[in-house]
C-alpha cells in the first residue's frame, strides 16, 4: 500500500500558490498584466493546475484519515471541508453582490441598456437568491469553488476506492469523462445554460491529482524521468505554442495545416478538452523535472510567498476573487491607464501573500498555545490541508 | 464546408490594397487599425444590388442597435449606415431596414429570420447578436449552432450575411462573460466564409485611443450617438471594401 513520504511537498504548495495569482490576474477583466499569464502561451490555465494539486492534497490528507479512522469519520471530514467551501463561495456572493448593486446605481450610459439588463437579477432577488445557493446561478468568475464543492462532495466514495484498487479507481473516473464526452452530460445552470466548468469532465483531472499522491506520482516517476517523455513534453508544448501565437498573430495562421486546424478546434474549456489534459500534463512533467522534491531553493525566501499562498489556499482563492472584484472597480472608478493596471495586481498579489503569511502566523501561534491539545492537525481544517 | 486554413489564406489575399479604402473617407474620430475592417470576405449580392443601383439592407439585432429615448432608433447605428451609405454610394436607392427585438438571443432572432427575409428581401442582412446570450448564460455549443443556422438561413435566402458581436463594455466586464461568445462569432464567420464586424474590438481600440471613453458613466446621449455614427460609416465601409474585394478574386461563386 502507499504512501510515501508524510513530509509535506513543498512544490505542490508552490504552484498551488502561483495558480492562485495567475487566477487572480486572469480574473480582472481587461488586465494588461494577465499577458503574463500561461493561458496565453498554451491550451491550458492556472484552473489546471488548481484542480489536479487540489485533488492531490485532498486524497494526501484524507487518505490517511480514510486510513487511520475508517470511512464513516474521513468521509464527515470531506463533507466538512466542502461546506466550508460553499460558505466561503455564499460570502462571496455576497460582495458581488454589493458591487452590483453599487454599480447598477450608479452607472448610466445610453450606450449600454441591454448591458445593464445583466442586473435584471436585482429585482427579483427571490429567484436569484435561491439559485445562488443552490450553485445553479454563478456569476462570472464564480465558477471554481461550485466545482470544488461538487468535486469534494463526491470525494469519499472514489477514495476508498482508490485506496484499494488505484487503478481501477482512475479508470472509472476515465470512463465517467467518456461517458459525459458520448452523452454530453452536465449540470443545469440559471437563468440558462450549463456549468462553466463540468464537474463530470473535470472530475478527472481532480482524481488524477488523488491517484498521484497515493503512489501513482511514483509508479510514473520511472516515465517522468525518461528523457524521451521529456522531449515529448517539450515538443507538445511548442505545438501548443505555436498554436496559440496563431491567435494573437491572426497572419500566422496560413502556416497552420487544415487538418490541425479541423483537428483540434474547438478547444473547450467547459469540458476539459483532451488537448487542455495534455497540456497540463506536459507542464506536469517539465516542472517536475526542472524542480526535484528535494530542491534546497524550494526553502528559501524566493519561493515562500508562493507557496505561503498556496499552503492557505481557499482563504488565498477567496480574497483573489475578492481583489478582482475590486481591482476591476478601480479601472473603471478610477483609472484604467496601464500603469494602474500593473500597480493593481502587483498590489492584489501583494495583499495575497501578506494574508498568507498572517495566516501562516496565526497558526503556528495557535498550535504553540494549545498546549494540552493533541498536536495531530486536524486534517483538512486549516486552509492549505486540503 | 472550406477548412480554417483555407479561409485565413482566402481572408489574407483579400487584405491586399486593390484601391483605396472605403474607410479612408471616414472622420478622423471614427477610424481604427485597418486590420480591423480588413478580413474581408466577399459579398457578392451586395456587389450586384450596388451595380443594380437598388440596394436593401436589413439590420437584425438586440438593444444595443438601438439607442434610448423617442429619438433612438434614427439616431442608432442602423439609420446612420444609411446615410453613410447614400453618401458613399451616389445613385443607389438604399434602404435600411432595422428589426430590433430588445432581449433576443440570437436562436429567438434565428426563428424570426424566414419572416423577417420574406417581408423585406433583403440584398444584405446585417446581424448582431452574442449580448443576450452571454447575459443569460447560453451554451456555447448551441449559441455558435444558432449563429450558424442564421448564417444558412440568410444564404438560403440569397442575401450576404455581415456579422456583429457584442460592444466593448467595461463596466459590465466583470459580470458578463463575453469571451467564448466572442470568439465563437469569430470562429462561425471563419467557417462560414463570411465578415464579422468586430464592434468588440473596435470600441476596445478607441478606448486604447482614447477617442471615446467607455468607462465613465456620463449619461449623454450625444457620444453614444457619435460612437452609433461611427459605427455606421465603418460598417458601411466595410461593406464597400467586400464587395470591391469581391470583383477580382474568383471566390464568390464558390459559397
Amino acid at each position: 500500500m502507499p504512501p510515501v513520504s508524510t513530509e509535506r511537498d513543498l512544490r505542490l504548495d508552490l504552484f498551488r500558490g502561483l495558480a492562485l495569482w495567475l487566477i487572480f490576474l486572469d480574473h480582472i477583466p481587461s488586465n494588461a498584466v494577465s499577458w503574463i499569464t500561461i493561458r496565453n502561451y498554451g491550451f491550458s490555465d492556472a484552473t489546471e493546475i488548481f484542480v489536479f494539486i487540489s485533488g492531490y492534497t485532498a486524497a494526501f490528507v484524507y487518505g490517511r484519515a480514510m486510513r487511520e479512522h475508517g470511512f464513516i469519520v474521513s468521509s464527515a471530514r470531506v463533507l466538512k471541508r466542502a461546506w466550508q467551501i460553499y460558505v466561503a463561495h455564499v460570502f462571496l456572493f455576497a460582495i458581488y453582490l454589493a458591487e452590483i448593486a453599487y454599480v447598477s446605481q450608479s452607472f448610466d450610459n445610453p450606450l449600454y441598456t441591454e448591458e445593464m439588463g445583466v442586473l435584471n437579477f436585482l429585482r427579483n432577488p427571490d429567484v436569484t437568491i435561491l439559485q445562488a445557493l443552490l450553485l445553479k446561478f454563478k456569476p462570472v468568475n464564480m465558477d471554481v469553488l461550485p466545482l470544488y464543492i461538487v468535486l469534494l462532495a463526491g470525494f469519499s466514495p472514489i477514495l476508498w476506492l482508490l485506496l484499494r484498487r488505484p487503478s481501477l479507481g482512475l479508470i472509472a473516473s476515465a470512463v465517467l469523462y467518456a461517458l459525459m464526452w458520448t452523452f454530453d452530460w452536465n449540470i443545469a445552470a440559471y437563468p440558462k445554460g450549463v456549468w462553466v466548468f463540468n464537474p463530470f469532465a473535470w472530475q478527472l483531472l481532480f482524481v488524477f491529482g488523488a491517484w498521484c499522491a497515493l503512489g501513482g506520482a511514483q509508479r510514473l516517476s520511472r516515465w517522468i524521468s525518461s528523457p524521451v517523455t521529456l522531449a515529448l513534453a517539450l515538443a507538445y508544448l511548442a505545438f501548443a505554442l505555436s498554436i496559440a501565437m496563431t491567435w494573437y498573430f491572426p497572419w500566422l495562421a496560413v502556416y497552420v495545416p487544415h487538418f490541425v486546424g479541423e483537428a483540434i478546434y474547438p478547444i473547450d474549456k467547459t469540458n476539459l478538452d483532451v488537448l487542455r489534459i495534455l497540456h497540463f500534463v506536459s507542464l506536469a512533467v517539465v516542472a517536475v523535472w526542472f524542480v526535484p522534491r528535494d530542491w534546497p531553493a524550494l526553502k528559501s525566501p524566493v519561493f515562500w510567498p508562493a507557496i505561503a499562498c498556496g499552503q492557505h489556499s481557499l482563504e488565498i482563492f477567496c480574497l483573489g476573487v475578492f481583489l478582482s472584484f475590486a481591482g476591476h472597480f478601480v479601472f473603471t472608478e478610477v483609472s484604467n491607464r496601464v500603469v494602474t493596471q500593473i500597480l493593481v495586481s502587483a498590489a492584489g498579489i501583494g495583499v495575497m501573500v501578506g494574508t498568507a503569511w498572517l495566516l501562516s502566523w496565526y497558526k503556528k501561534v495557535e498550535r504553540r498555545g494549545s498546549g494540552p491539545r493533541p498536536p495531530a492537525t486536524k486534517p483538512g481544517f486549516a486552509g492549505g490541508d486540503a | 464546408m472550406r477548412t480554417l486554413g483555407t479561409i485565413l489564406f482566402v481572408g489574407a489575399t483579400l487584405c491586399a490594397p486593390l484601391s483605396i479604402p472605403a474607410w479612408a473617407e471616414d472622420p478622423a474620430d471614427c477610424r481604427v487599425a485597418e486590420n480591423l475592417l480588413e478580413i474581408n470576405f466577399p459579398l457578392p449580392k451586395v456587389a450586384k444590388a450596388i451595380t443594380d443601383k437598388k440596394l436593401k439592407v436589413l439590420v437584425m439585432g438586440a438593444g444595443s442597435s438601438t439607442l434610448p429615448g423617442p429619438n433612438g432608433q434614427r439616431n442608432a447605428y442602423p439609420a446612420r449606415l444609411q446615410n453613410a451609405l447614400k453618401e458613399k454610394l451616389p445613385g443607389v436607392a438604399t434602404t435600411v431596414v432595422a428589426d430590433v427585438k430588445l432581449r433576443s438571443t440570437a436562436g429567438d432572432m434565428v426563428d424570426e429570420m424566414p419572416v423577417a427575409l420574406a417581408a423585406n428581401k433583403p440584398a444584405l442582412v446585417v446581424w448582431q447578436t452574442g449580448t443576450v446570450d452571454a447575459m443569460l448564460g447560453v451554451d456555447p455549443d448551441n449559441f455558435s449552432a444558432a449563429v450558424t443556422k442564421g448564417v444558412e438561413t440568410v444564404h438560403a435566402a440569397a442575401a450576404d450575411i455581415i456579422l456583429i458581436n457584442s460592444q466593448y463594455s467595461p463596466r459590465t466586464d466583470s459580470m458578463i462573460a463575453l469571451g467564448s461568445y466572442l470568439d465563437d462569432m469569430r470562429w462561425v464567420a471563419l467557417q462560414q466564409g463570411v465578415p464579422l464586424f468586430d464592434r468588440f474590438a473596435i470600441m476596445k481600440l478607441w478606448t486604447e485611443l482614447n477617442t471615446f471613453d467607455f468607462h465613465s458613466a456620463p449619461n449623454k446621449l450625444d457620444i453614444a450617438e457619435r460612437v452609433h455614427d461611427c459605427m455606421g460609416r465603418l460598417l458601411a465601409s466595410l461593406m464597400i471594401e467586400a464587395t470591391r474585394s469581391a470583383e477580382p478574386l474568383p471566390i464568390s461563386g464558390s459559397r
